[in-house]
């Protein structure tokens, strides 16, 4: 049987446990190689310290004596029913782009509390960032239940806390879990000290989760990546992102409107492909000689996606300089790499206290999330986010450097 | 779609990004078992005819089975091969028994610093993976490296969704690493189910075998009676031995693989 492999965030504020959990799980679900922990006794004891489990998916050198993530890390264990690959994330206001590069890879999220410190910044930006990114399956876990005697009372009041805060985000968390990620409490076993827990252990929920994508019945999508020339012939290439491509069919190809019929399927060794479904990456020729190049989109001759000048969407201002009306940068979405203005920034969302706030300043700082309004400057091949995930999100890029990441909302 | 169907997707995505977006590139390959799935795989996504050249770094010390096995491949497949040497740290008598770090970074780092700036290759695929090492497990699939070589790993650059690095500045390279996302197990399940040829050092003979592969004066056989790659695939099931063991460059400090990294090793 195949079974399915999970990729998972771990998000949350600096110190609430996320790594120290990840190093708990590697080490309940036996999956550490010998003489690791060894390794890690011996380099926690020359840094003067417990021996600390964060330190083994905290591999720099300098993540080990500033005693912090940096960068964020993935990590593969298996179960009796699942493989995971877990994604670390630094939680730092100043990494938030390590933790873009690890959540954005993730289907579901952890979210990790300390119980003692309850929602901190960082823990209200990480849940913003994963609404935004689309990720709706979290579990939430309340860390260190060890250093409030395993109170239940305890327990209850941030539960209602958490609940609360992320249902005004519209996430509404599978679980809740009280643990110790430091003694191992509720992640593979159930805690004998906190008898009044009825849920599930942690591991369990994991192994229990059902995620299910279903983008072979939506309509074909297909950005080009390249087109090779050999002597012979001129092979388009690129990832089906959706629906179903089949020899024989007749397409459109986007932005220019054009119509052609789909010669062969190519895939190296298998020479009577006759369809190929998303996720694949294939080769295409055509019937005629039309001209096609990287950034153009494939689709089929009904429901067309949206050419559009004007988008509306939320980002996530990266860099340290603010984001300001005017702006010229490069939208990438799926293959299309097209100049683009800030036309408006229309409001923007407090991380910190998640108000919707109209804005003082038409301005996003660093690590801010806002509504924004782009003009691009030729022909944008558009999806909204909810309908087709890769035609629906984009980057902005300035001088080489990711400057933002985002969601269309809205095709105006 | 099955797991190893997606990861090769995932994995041919990345390699036709590279040459979509970088024309000087070219592939690294060190006849192990993942540059030789790389290359594999890099065929596949070519359609048979890899537009691009391969890459030895040749530290002289290799075992001979694998100059046989590069050799033979080289012709089978058609190969564009550029066999890298430093000749003059060859000529100076380097060698792993006067310091590891320093003969790595001699034979392997600096032989690769001449090859690229004789070419002019501005993109690198190697087959490093995350599991292999908690270093590489920080990687990105695109990763920079200045003009000397350095990686800055405190400051990496934003990999988000399936959006990779599509320029780089003049002088900078980028290592590309299409098979970070695979384990040591998804490599040998694809070998088997490809069946891709490797060199026979994998197999266990006289009770021993070779989990990894390099240099011969660096690597150690570990005892194993997987005579098949259905044996070595039931074998790392239940191992608890890291795969790099038998690896020395790994063991010699703590930090010596983030060190050597750091300067632009593999």
């Amino acid at each position: 049987m195949d079974r399915k492999t999970l990729k998972i965030a771990l998000i949350g504020h600096i110190d609430h446990g996320k790594s120290t959990l990840l190093g708990r799980l590697l080490l309940a679900t036996n999956s550490l190689t010998k003489g690791k922990i060894a390794q890690i006794k011996k380099i926690s004891k020359k840094l003067g310290k417990d021996t600390d489990l964060a330190f083994l998916t905290d591999q720099l050198e300098e993540e080990r004596e500033g005693n912090l993530t940096i960068d964020t890390t993935q990590v593969f264990l298996k179960t009796a029913k699942h493989n995971y690959i877990f994604i670390d994330n630094p939680g730092h206001f100043q990494f938030i782009k390590n933790m873009l590069t690890g959540t954005t890879q993730a289907e579901a999220a952890i979210l990790v509390i300390d119980i003692n410190q309850g929602l901190m910044e960082q823990t209200r930006r990480h849940s913003e960032i994963i609404r935004m990114l689309g990720i709706n399956k979290t579990i939430v876990v309340l860390n260190k239940m060890d250093l409030v005697n395993y109170s239940e009372q305890k327990f209850i009041q941030t539960e209602s806390t958490a609940r609360e805060f992320l249902k005004t985000l519209g996430i509404n968390p599978d679980f809740i879990i009280p643990i110790s990620a430091k003694n191992g409490l509720n992640i593979a076993k159930k805690s004998f000290k906190m008898r009044w827990y009825k849920g599930q252990h942690l591991l369990n929920i994991l192994d229990s989760l059902k995620l299910n994508t279903q983008s072979e019945k939506k309509p074909l999508r297909l950005p080009i990546q390249d087109v090779l020339e050999t002597a012979e012939e001129k092979i388009i290439i690129g990832k089906v992102i959706s629906g179903i491509v089949r020899k024989g069919q007749e397409v459109i190809i986007l932005p220019a409107l054009k119509k052609t019929t789909l010669d062969s399927i190519l895939i190296f060794k298998q020479p009577n492909r006759t369809k190929a479904k998303s996720g694949e990456c294939i080769g295409l020729t055509l019937k005629d000689s039309l001209l096609a190049k990287r950034g153009d989109i494939i689709v089929e001759n009904l429901n067309l996606p949206q050419l559009t000048y004007r988008i509306k969407g939320n980002i996530l201002w990266m860099i340290e300089q603010p984001l300001t009306p005017g702006i010229t940068l490069t939208l990438r979405c799926a293959t299309q790499e097209i100049q683009c203005i800030v036309e408006k920034i229309k409001r923007k969302i407090n991380s910190a206290t998640l108000e919707i706030s109209p804005l003082d300043k038409q301005e996003l700082k660093q690590n801010e999330i806002g509504i924004v309004e782009l003009k691009t400057k030729n022909i944008l091949v558009a999806e909204k986010f909810n309908f087709i995930e890769e035609l629906g999100r984009f980057i902005l890029v300035q001088n080489n450097k990711v400057c933002a990441c985002g969601i269309i909302t809205d095709i105006l | 779609m099955n797991h190893l169907d997606e990861l090769e997707n995932k994995t041919i995505y990345i390699i036709r990004e590279a040459y979509a977006c970088y024309r000087k590139t070219a592939l690294l390959w060190s006849m192990g078992k993942d540059s030789t799935t790389l290359l594999w795989i890099t065929r596949k996504a070519f359609f048979g005819q890899i537009p691009f050249p391969i890459i030895h770094i040749d530290t002289s010390f290799k075992f001979k089975q694998m100059y046989e096995f590069r050799d033979k491949l080289a012709k089978e497949w058609k190969l564009n091969l550029i066999i890298s040497k430093n000749t003059d740290a060859l000529k100076k008598k380097v060698d792993p028994k006067n310091g590891m770090f320093e003969c790595c970074t001699a034979l392997k780092t600096e032989a690769l610093k001449q090859t690229l700036k004789k070419y002019a290759f501005n993109a690198l695929l190697l087959a490093i993976r995350r599991d292999e090492h908690g270093i590489r497990a920080k990687e990105r699939h695109f990763s920079p490296r200045d003009t000397g070589f350095n990686w800055n790993y405190q400051d990496q650059p934003a990999e988000l969704w399936n959006f990779y690095k599509t320029n780089c500045v003049q002088g900078e390279h980028l290592r590309i690493h299409p098979l970070l996302h695979w384990t040591e197990l998804d490599v040998w399940k694809y070998i088997r189910r490809e069946s891709i040829p490797i060199v026979n050092l994998y197999l266990s003979i006289n009770n021993k075998r070779y989990r990894s592969i390099g240099c011969d004066p660096c690597c150690q056989p570990m005892d194993s009676k997987a005579k098949s790659i259905t044996k070595i695939i039931q074998e790392l099931e239940i191992t608890k031995v890291a795969e790099r063991n038998g690896r020395c460059q790994d063991k010699e400090n703590d930090y010596t693989m983030q060190k050597l990294r750091s300067l632009g090793y593999m």
